[in-house]
């Protein structure tokens, strides 16, 4: 079943290498992927597992050292600084610390100006720009009339998270990477953003990749799920048979470590 | 009856403004902590939780001060005193605080041993570094962690041992009470069962004598605590045993708590999450009713208009609500 629809990022042999000679690091090692349309991956792995520099090679934010990431069956080009802006139109993130996501000098509506250009609304009349900034703050539960002329320091940590969501609204990427968006806020702020994210994915029917080390988490939202280990898929498959049936001690371990309610919680394991 | 280790009565505390308004972020709050017991403190951000724990240590610095009640550790009132007074002879040796990033606190260009002097130091000059050096490579033995540890930058060190190493500097005097204020939040699932852990041995070994938890993982508390209290816009709304507040919420904000959590557990999947709609209140202007009332699904028009009073069902149980348990399941099966 997952065969019949389309791939939209696949990658290679993706590698990267960091520092040279005896101080080298591979922070990524030949991994393997196909990331279908309008499928929600789970990227899992501990802290220093490569899970952040694969999404940030995805991104194009960081060159692989060796391997190849293919765009709708395309091998992706990005050497210049045009086709990089025009990649990142179809590949967005959302990342862990809101606070530090956007540019300080710049006030709200201005970021979400900003997004309504890059899809080439940048002709629009001002009203239907205006109109377009009101909907994509209605749809994170923001009021946009109490945005504007703010600064993004003054909002929340959760309401911040909430913009970045309402910046994907207006941009409408055909992936969307979500590295630990909801590792720095509350449980209860988290159902909330979790809700809009699954909302918009419903809506526009994007592919999404979680970057979490929260395996509950990953469980609770993902189709496929996919193990990272010291840079490696150690284990990848449907939610349910990664989760459920671990075949790894790496995934047992992971999902051991995790508090639980209605099973005992193991502490002398570690 | 075990002794009482720390016992608070009523504590009211006050952020002021520069603009003069008073916010009451800790609002007649009562607890009690027994010897060798835990306790948790959960909520939403912003519900004060963390201004609590300050308040506990009766260290306050502006904009936050003391208004009334009383903080007793082990017998002894500590509330309403000067400031340098508490921090030269209650931190550390009577109540001890980990603060939410506490790892970031390290001095980079320090060794760790250097800090464990300071601490020492801070409160009798006369111990020399050998028998410094002595009780902490004991100290660390016990707790498990390497004592080479001790002569390392913190740098050297990961996230991980790094939290667990400024516990273990930060309990070095063996405190009565230890305030741990999200201690794990910031570390992945298996670094966090390594500082849990360290905990747990400090109690068992008695390094501290009683725990006070705090975070916004309601899975965590259960597996680690004995008593759960649940805060919301600086009041107690429910506070129990842990089984019964988390598997039998009786606030209908603790239930919302609930249904936010998720486990990797079967059954999960496809669950529906309900978010509890809205923000907390803001406290410069709190409401005159319950303060829930805004954003209770169960809401009736006598919530907006009573102050809630703790309702006490015996046995360290209470929560704040006007409805009886009975009425919730009720209007819960209504829909």
């Amino acid at each position: 079943m997952a065969d019949e629809r389309k791939i939209c990022l696949k990658g290679s042999g993706l590698t990267k290498v960091y520092g040279f000679g005896r101080n080298q690091m591979r922070a990524v090692d030949h991994v393997d992927f196909e990331f279908h349309e309008s499928e929600i991956i789970s990227i899992v792995g501990e802290s220093g597992s490569g899970k952040t520099t694969l999404a940030k090679m995805l991104l194009g934010l960081i060159s692989s050292t060796s391997g190849d990431i293919y765009f709708e069956g395309q091998k992706r080009d990005i050497r210049s600084q045009k086709k990089k802006q025009e990649y990142w139109k179809n590949i967005q993130a959302i990342f862990q610390d809101p606070f530090s996501s956007y540019n300080t000098f710049n006030k709200i509506d201005a970021v979400l100006l900003d997004c309504i250009h890059m899809r080439g609304g940048k002709k629009l009349p001002h009203e239907k720009k205006l109109e377009l900034m009101s909907e994509a703050c209605s749809f994170v539960n923001l009021k946009f009339a109490e945005l504007t002329n703010k600064y993004p320091f003054e909002l929340s940590g959760g309401q911040m998270q909430r913009l970045m969501i309402a910046r994907i609204f207006l941009l409408k990427p055909k992936i969307l990477i979500a590295d630990e968006p909801t590792s720095m806020i509350d449980a209860c702020s988290r159902a909330t953003i979790l809700d809009m994210l699954l909302a918009l994915r419903k809506e526009t029917g994007m592919t999404l990749i979680f970057i979490t080390h929260d395996i509950g988490l990953a469980y609770f939202v993902s189709d496929s799920v996919y193990i990272m280990e010291q840079g490696k898929f150690v284990e990848k498959g449907s939610a349910d048979h990664v989760i459920l049936h671990p075949q790894e001690a790496y995934t047992r371990r992971l999902i051991n470590d995790v508090p639980k309610i209605h099973e005992e919680w193991d502490l002398s394991t570690v | 009856m075990a002794k009482v280790m720390l016992e608070v009565k009523d504590l009211t505390t006050k952020y002021v403004t520069r603009f003069g308004e008073n916010v009451y972020a800790v609002d007649h709050v009562s607890l009690k902590v027994e010897e060798g017991k835990s306790l948790g403190i959960s909520g939403e951000s912003g519900c004060g939780k963390s201004t609590l724990a300050l308040s506990l240590m009766g260290y306050y610095f502006p904009p936050l001060y003391y208004t009334s009640g009383e903080i007793i550790i082990d017998g002894k009132n500590i509330s309403g005193l000067d400031p340098d007074v508490v921090r030269k002879s209650i931190l550390g040796k009577e109540i001890a605080y980990i603060p939410q990033a506490a790892m970031n606190a390290l001095n980079p260009t320090r060794r760790i041993i250097h800090f464990i002097e300071d601490v020492i130091h801070a409160h009798d000059p006369s111990v020399t570094k050998k028998e410094i050096l002595a009780l902490a490579t004991e100290r660390f033995q016990v707790l498990g962690l390497p004592p080479e540890v001790l002569q390392k930058y913190p740098v050297e060190l990961s996230g991980g041992m790094k939290q667990r190493t400024v516990i273990a500097i930060s309990v070095i005097l063996s405190p009565k009470v230890l305030i741990a204020d999200e201690p794990s939040s910031a570390l992945d699932v298996t670094s966090q069962k390594m500082v849990i852990k360290m905990l747990r041995n400090l109690m068992e070994k008695g390094f501290v004598k009683s725990m006070i938890f705090i975070t916004h993982e309601l899975p965590l508390l259960y597996n680690v605590t004995d008593d759960i209290m649940v805060m919301y816009a600086g009041q107690i709304v429910e506070s129990g045993s842990a089984e019964e507040a988390v598997l039998d919420p009786r606030h209908p904000y603790s239930r919302g708590l609930m249904n936010s959590i998720i486990v990797p557990e079967e059954g999960l999947r496809g669950a529906k999450l309900a978010a509890i709609p809205g923000v907390p209140p803001n406290l410069k202007k709190p409401p005159s009713g319950c303060r829930f009332a805004e954003r209770c699904q169960y809401v009736t028009p006598e919530c907006r208009t009573h102050s809630i009073e703790l309702r006490e069902l015996g046995g360290g149980r209470s929560y704040r609500c006007i409805l009886s348990a009975e009425q919730i399941m009720e209007a819960k099966k209504n829909g």
